[in-house]
């Protein structure tokens, strides 16, 4: 079997669209052709050279259909995996092969949703399981609950470091200019707002917003004749645990702990290279699950890992340093707005919450109900 | 009319539960199966046997939801002795009571609509320890 190239194809492009409440009468598609022509922009490539389309929204049931309808594209390269927030890893682990195997060349990766306009009910029905639906779990928020609770019982994690987890993305939240949440949070703000799902306060949720965003990855020698500097994808990982919350075999076990190796192996790095992770947290549960399963920390210590501004800005790893679903935007599936910061923080853009040594970066998705986990590795030039 | 070629998994299940009893399935191989499948995961196996369960397990965790409005309630996953795991409530007990390890037994009560529902009991400590 041939080995995917390390770095072979790189970022050249990438932005958000619009955030937070962009209104009713926008649609998803909108959100992704808007963010398609931003990261057209900063990287000198025309809507004509885009012959891939990958995209998935929960609101637009075929994706690059409707994407490509929208901006007259006639890519020569499809997919639509909708595995939920770990989509856009998915799309990227795809695109970097079609890339590969020259079945394209310039690839487009987008997402929007207008959840919030339009309420999260209407964006994206529940799925009806007939063996979990009828004892009504509020979902996702007690898939993830369940998970914490057994982490809890397990490992000894407390409440206090799931919100410690919600407190370091408030924290990085408030140096990102374009972060919904702009006032800052303490672990007793957590504690004591409204629970949702014990042990999950709604603190502990991500946000309910709109949003949307874009990627442009292209072969590492087009990258080079591009306005940015290129970022490579110097590995990916995908993989899947379960469906639903009830056929998890152990919840305190993600499938991270099988991409997150297919990745890092892929990159010829370990987690000790990582200068920037950002962890998908869709609830203050997940990054703790995500240290653990990509082997930032032992299995069972990611409690202690977080606690008192372990991830929060100077704290012994950078995470989620745009604010993260928690506090900057989560508009159902975020997986992209993470690789999206990824880059951004290795290009050295990031303002007042760019890190220091920034050559390393990973992105971690998840997808479902702690689902489908796809891990995506980027490195500076320099990495290779 | 026609005949499905085909009973649904779910519809066996449900006339277990109508007559009170919690079914599961079993492998050739004695591995247990839930939820129910016409093909068994993993190795593919299609003549997948049923079995009714005793209805004992253990709670393997659990939350409290919390709906604007409405009184609180349970959600757990119990493990049931035969080793396989279903979502359900533990009913008659506090929901905060409701603790990871302890032993539950399942009764097969009806929803609002009438449809038969495997919840669960905590079973008393000095019972369980019996």
């Amino acid at each position: 079997m041939t080995a995917m190239k390390r770095g072979g194809a790189a970022v050249v492009g990438v932005a958000e669209s619009d955030l937070g409440i962009v209104g009713p009468h926008m649609t998803p598609v909108d959100l992704m052709a808007q963010a398609t022509v931003r990261a057209l922009d900063e990287c000198g490539l025309a809507l004509g050279d885009i012959d891939a389309v990958f995209a998935a929204s929960a609101q637009v049931r075929f994706g690059p259909m409707m994407l490509a309808e929208y901006l007259g594209l006639n890519p020569r390269f499809l997919d639509g995996t909708q595995i939920g927030g770990s989509s856009f890893m998915s799309h990227l682990a795809h695109a970097v092969a079609a890339i590969e195997l020259g079945l394209c060349e310039v690839a487009l990766i987008a997402y929007g949703s207008t959840q919030r306009s339009v309420s999260r009910s209407a964006a994206s029905p529940t799925d009806i399981n007939p063996y979990e639906t009828p004892f009504r779990p509020m979902m996702p928020a007690s898939a993830y609950a369940l998970a914490a609770a057994r982490h809890m019982y397990q490992f000894g994690t407390t409440r206090e470091q799931l919100a410690d987890v919600a407190v370091a993305a408030r924290q990085w939240a408030l140096l990102n200019p374009v972060a919904w949440e702009k006032e800052p949070l303490t672990r007793e703000q957590v504690l004591s707002s409204r629970m949702v799902s014990d042990p999950l306060t709604v603190r502990d949720c991500c946000l309910v917003l709109d949003g949307g965003g874009a990627m442009i990855v292209t072969s590492a020698a087009r990258a080079r004749d591009c306005g940015k500097r290129p970022i490579h994808v110097l590995g990916t990982g995908e993989a899947i645990g379960h469906g639903s919350i009830s056929n998890m075999s152990d919840l305190t076990t993600t499938a991270a702990a099988i991409s997150g190796p297919r990745a890092f192996t892929a990159a010829g790095v370990g987690p000790g290279d990582v200068d920037v992770a950002l962890l998908y947290d869709a609830f203050t549960i997940t990054p703790i699950l995500f240290l653990e399963d990509l082997g930032f920390c032992a299995k069972g210590e990611g409690g202690a890992f977080v606690q008192d501004g372990g991830i929060a800005p100077n704290g012994r790893l950078a995470v989620n340093t745009n604010g993260g679903g928690l506090s900057y935007c989560h508009p159902g599936m975020y997986g992209l707005l993470a690789m999206i910061e990824c880059v951004r923080q290795l290009r050295g853009e990031c303002g007042a919450r760019q890190i220091g040594r920034h050559d390393i970066a990973v992105a971690h998705g998840n997808g479902g109900v702690l689902s489908s986990q796809c891990t995506a590795i980027f490195g500076t030039p320099a990495t290779l | 009319m026609a005949q499905p070629a085909t009973t649904a998994p779910l519809e066996t299940y449900l006339t277990h539960l109508a007559r009170g009893e919690l079914a599961f399935q079993r492998t050739p191989d004695g591995t247990p199966v839930f939820f129910p499948r016409l093909v068994a995961p993993r190795s593919g196996e299609t003549d997948l046997q049923w079995h009714v369960s005793a209805g004992l397990g253990t709670v393997y965790s659990a939350t409290t939801i919390h709906p604007k409005g409405e009184p609180s309630y349970n959600v757990s996953l119990i493990d049931m002795d035969e080793g396989f795991r279903l979502m359900s409530r533990v009913e008659g007990v506090d929901p905060h009571a409701v603790r990871i390890g302890m032993r539950v037994q399942v009764r097969i009560a009806s929803d609002k609509d009438g449809t038969p529902l495997p919840l669960f009991d905590a079973i008393p400590q000095q019972q369980a320890s019996s």
